[in-house]
């Protein structure tokens, strides 16, 4: 297997992008990356979706778009693994180029989420749970994360007001981010007063409906220096695994089993240990699924994650950094293109080129990105390639 | 949509609670399933669920998917049954203050939804106090 580093990435800003159509905004982000990377040619390209054909009827994605990048006729294919769809698109791309199949290749995510109103975008997003015996019972997605948090709170004790230090947290990470949908800070007060959604969790507990797309660009490590400019980040890790579908069938419903699962193999592809991290960029669609995520990376023992955020371990300046780009509460949920994004922030991180938000000396990144109520979980483990000894 | 072909599929678990026991292992599966996801056996007796049941942990649904907006607030729980199956239902003929992880509960045969798309009327099990 060849090693793999990535040299270009894109995104735009996020929002509620009425003016642009779904095509538009893939290949915006879509360019951006081919041009970060400063390559001429793509040998290949997958696109993470979650549900073009519910959002805005339209399915295809691979041919689609791969025409208008004008890159056709390489292959295109779309991933779909519900809200982990960015992230497992990227893990194609890496098993792609490892496998020596393809050179350059692109990996992108993408969803149009408002032209559709409230109630169906509620449906789309839905279809990540069972919908035999999940959905048809009336159960929503802030309800199982609702659901989940209460088994959190009653057994390990975590306060409603440590929910709300994560959106607080990632809030304030998100004013340094430029392409960020909710650049506002709010405080833990307000997101405890803010409405009620599913007990106990509230408006400013969700992360937010979205359109957007990222991109990034992978190549074999090798030849890296010679195909772009930019310093090359090295894939140091790329791991998946599967949970249960439905909340009820898991026996633990606070122990995302599939995060700790992709975590174990990716720690060990990469060598090291939660203690070499210098910053991780985790699936916060929920307060509580920070919480939930970072104790199944074992950033925090199992029922500590709660403090995690209030006590500064996981800001800026903290001792692992969760979420500089914001997270999903902030930048945003284009559910396909989330992956992608946090892939995006990672490779800025170890490049130091984050501005604002930049974490010093950054050696070693961690994605996470998952779906559902976590029964699909991608992890990916990248490092600064100038820092690594050969 | 769930149109009525779809719906007339779930019926021996939406309304007789039929499941599955694991000839191998034990394992009970609702709904029944081809293949044991804990021994891999592929052999398999039918089975009833019990009605009889504890909270484990629930929701307050205050912002309401399509087709329930007329029920909320209602509540929504995974229930754990006596022989340690757990379904995902509605708990109703409770006060959503004090309801509490632990209490003891009943299965009851309701109306659960009716799919305005395909106008099927929805029927199923739901939660009741013991």
């Amino acid at each position: 297997m060849r090693e793999v580093a990535v040299i270009g990435v894109g995104m735009n800003k996020w929002g509620e992008l009425w003016e642009k159509s779904h095509r538009r905004i893939w290949t915006e982000a879509a360019l951006a990356a081919v041009d970060d990377a400063g390559v001429d040619r793509v040998d290949a390209m997958y696109v993470g979706c979650m549900s073009g054909g519910l959002f805005v009827g339209q399915e295809h994605l691979g041919a689609l778009l791969a025409d208008e990048l004008g890159m056709g006729p390489i292959p295109g294919t779309r991933v779909e693994s519900a809200c982990a769809s960015g992230g497992l698109a990227f893990r194609q791309a890496v098993l792609a180029v490892a496998a020596g199949a393809h050179d350059i290749v692109l990996a992108s995510g993408v969803e149009k989420m408002t032209d559709v109103d409230g109630g169906a975008a509620t449906y789309a997003l839905s279809t990540a749970a069972d919908q035999e015996y999940e959905c048809y019972q009336g159960i929503t997605f802030p309800g199982l994360y609702a659901m989940m948090a209460r088994v959190h709170m009653e057994r390990y004790g975590t306060t409603r007001r440590q929910l709300a230090d994560v959106a607080v947290k990632n809030h304030a990470h998100g004013l340094l981010n430029e392409l960020a949908q909710f650049r506002m800070k709010v405080t833990a007060e307000q997101v405890m007063g803010s409405a009620a959604v599913a007990d106990p969790l509230r408006l400013l507990d969700c992360s937010p409906i979205t359109d957007g797309a990222a991109a990034v660009v992978l190549c074999p490590l090798e030849m890296a220096r010679k195909l772009s400019k930019q310093p090359p980040v090295r894939v140091a890790a790329s791991a998946h695994a599967t949970d249960r579908i439905a909340l009820h069938e898991r026996d633990d419903m606070a122990d995302l089993a599939s995060t700790r699962h992709a975590a174990a193999l990716a720690y060990k592809q990469a060598g090291i240990t939660p203690k070499d991290l210098s910053f991780c960029e985790v699936h916060d669609c929920f307060t509580i699924a920070e919480i939930l995520v970072i104790e199944a990376l074992g950033l925090t023992a199992r029922g500590k994650g709660g403090a995690a955020a209030g006590s500064g371990l996981t800001a800026q300046g903290g001792k692992i950094p969760v979420n500089p780009s914001g997270g999903l509460k902030s930048k945003g949920h284009p559910v396909g293109a989330t992956g992608i994004a946090q892939i995006r922030e990672a490779v800025l991180q170890l490049r130091g080129e984050a501005g604002k938000r930049q974490v010093p000396k950054a050696r070693w990144g961690l994605t996470q990105n998952m779906g559902g109520t976590g029964a699909s979980t991608v992890v990916h483990i990248f490092e600064r390639a100038e820092g690594r000894k050969r | 949509m769930i149109g009525p072909v779809r719906y007339w599929r779930e019926i021996p678990q939406r309304y007789r609670y039929e499941a599955a026991r694991c000839s191998g292992c034990g394992k009970v599966f609702f709904p029944p399933r081809l293949v044991c996801n804990a021994c891999r056996g592929r052999e398999f007796k039918p089975v009833i669920l019990p009605q009889a049941g504890t909270l484990e942990t629930f929701t307050i649904i205050r912002v309401a998917p399509s087709g329930f907006e007329d029920q909320a607030p209602y509540a929504v729980g995974v229930v754990r049954l006596a022989d340690s199956v757990k379904v995902t239902a509605q708990i109703v003929d409770c006060d959503l203050e004090t309801l509490a992880t632990g209490q003891k509960l009943r299965l009851e045969f309701r109306k659960v939804q009716q799919d305005g798309a395909s106008g099927v009327l929805c029927y199923g099990y739901k939660f009741v106090p013991a």
